[in-house]
């Protein structure tokens, strides 16, 4: 017994960094997983308040471009209010359609596109309805998953993400892919897993197919820059140049999907115990 | 608490709130980082045991995990960085020793001591850091990339605190 007590506190040291290490591995490894603790991260209210604070500095340099995004997106949405307007005047029953998506606008207080793993911060949460798994759009295209959120915050993983996944699909053949990001060029996403067949062209355009309720259908993710075909390989490598500049984001879209849960509890009741 | 304690837990807070709301925001080139909190465990005094270096790189790194939403990323590496430290400081000893009640600075041990000294074990941290972040080696050269530049960046931001707030008092 004594041995053995002498022996722990000669490696005493060794035990301690063996045990912190086994720890910290353990949180890195669960925190790559979907959703996480709520408590230690950005959205956090005493983080994100401190990240406010410091990126307050960087929003008022870049309010020039802000601004004119905002006024071209501005422009854009006018003219769908006159179109509409047009096609209102016309239509005199109302359509027997169910409400899919609502939408709810944030801010972006931080992100981040250097690292392997990146994240946003945006100034919503529960209390404006957001909740794990909801997809994030901007005026330009796809942008996200909810991670996690706190009362007025929410971490959302963004498409620079090495874990993150979008079914997607190629407009033109109508070939269904997955978007997922390589870690290196924030302007590039990669199209995986389209087939020999098919004759994807730099200029086909690339939106979320749909299939998994969370993106709507159809929203832009990007544009076709390169296409390669390696010998024996059984798909192509595709790079898509991403809709939206990540480096740029200042305003966010949350869809709040109400039919998610209706598919998913349908889904499971039809393919059962499948895998 | 003893005197140096407490400016140990003063450089904790300074060292943290550093990283978070400045270097945070200073990536160059998309790929340099700097990851000055590193050197909290460096420049911490040299009798400090092990244990305690341990603890306090847990802590620290912690506190930054949750500002980057990596939680456990940045612990673990500068966990390890505590580890080896007083084992690399043994190995280096200069001729005559180290002087008592100095920290390891660049003003008690020359610009080459120091280079000696922290160049390898942040290189340790940033190689630990960005492998574990990208899960695995497929983005080799890549991942290289960014440890060396922002193994420079740091390396110069570092120096540059050391000569402006470790003026030789004697």
């Amino acid at each position: 017994m004594l041995r053995l007590l002498n022996f722990l506190y000669n490696y005493r040291a060794f035990l301690t960094f063996l045990f912190l290490e086994i720890l910290c591995a353990w949180l890195w490894v669960g925190n790559s997983q979907y959703q996480n603790t709520r408590f230690f991260n950005s959205a956090n209210r005493t983080v994100a308040s401190i990240i406010r604070f410091s990126e307050g500095v960087r929003e008022y340099v870049s309010l020039r471009d802000v601004n004119r995004e905002l006024a071209e997106e501005n422009a854009g949405l006018r003219t769908l209010v006159e179109q509409l307007t047009a096609q209102t005047d016309l239509l005199t029953t109302t359509p027997d359609t169910v409400l899919h998506f609502d939408y709810v606008s944030a801010r972006v207080i931080n992100n981040s596109v250097a690292q392997f793993k990146n994240h946003i911060t945006i100034n919503r949460g529960m209390d404006m309805g957001l909740a794990p798994g909801m997809a994030v759009i901007s005026t330009s295209g796809a942008v996200g998953k909810v991670k996690s959120v706190s009362e007025h915050f929410a971490v959302v993983t963004s498409l620079l993400n090495t874990d993150e996944q979008v079914s997607s699909v190629l407009k033109r053949t109508g070939n269904f892919g997955t978007a997922q990001w390589d870690g290196t060029d924030p302007r590039m996403i990669n199209l995986l897993y389209i087939p020999r067949h098919v004759q994807p062209q730099p200029g086909d355009t690339v939106v979320t197919s749909g299939y998994n309720a969370v993106f709507p259908e159809g929203i832009l993710v990007g544009i076709v820059r390169e296409v390669d075909l390696k010998k024996e390989a059984q798909f192509y490598d595709v790079r898509v140049e991403l809709a939206q500049d990540f480096r740029r984001l200042a305003y966010v879209k949350v869809v709040k999907s109400y039919l998610k849960g209706e598919l998913d509890s349908l889904e499971r009741v039809t393919l059962g115990n499948q895998p | 608490m003893n005197r140096s304690g407490l400016f140990a837990v003063i450089y904790f807070v300074l060292y943290l709130l550093a990283q978070v709301m400045l270097f945070r925001q200073l990536v160059l080139f998309n790929t340099a980082f700097c990851f000055i909190y590193v050197a909290f465990i460096l420049l911490l005094p040299i009798e400090t045991n092990t244990i305690t270096l341990m603890l306090s790189g847990f802590l620290l790194g912690f506190g930054i995990d949750i500002f980057y939403d990596s939680l456990g990323l940045h612990a673990l590496s500068l966990v390890l960085v505590a580890y080896v430290r007083n084992y690399w400081l043994t190995t280096i000893t200069p001729q005559g020793g180290y002087d008592a009640g100095e920290g390891p600075t660049l003003a008690s041990n020359g610009l080459q001591w120091f280079l000696v000294y922290s160049l390898p074990l942040l290189f340790i941290h940033h190689a630990v850091l960005f492998f574990l972040e990208a899960g695995g080696f497929s983005v080799f050269w890549y991942t290289m990339s960014k440890i060396v530049t922002s193994l420079l960046f740091t390396m110069t931001i570092l120096l540059l605190f050391q000569y402006f707030s470790f003026r030789r008092r004697r």
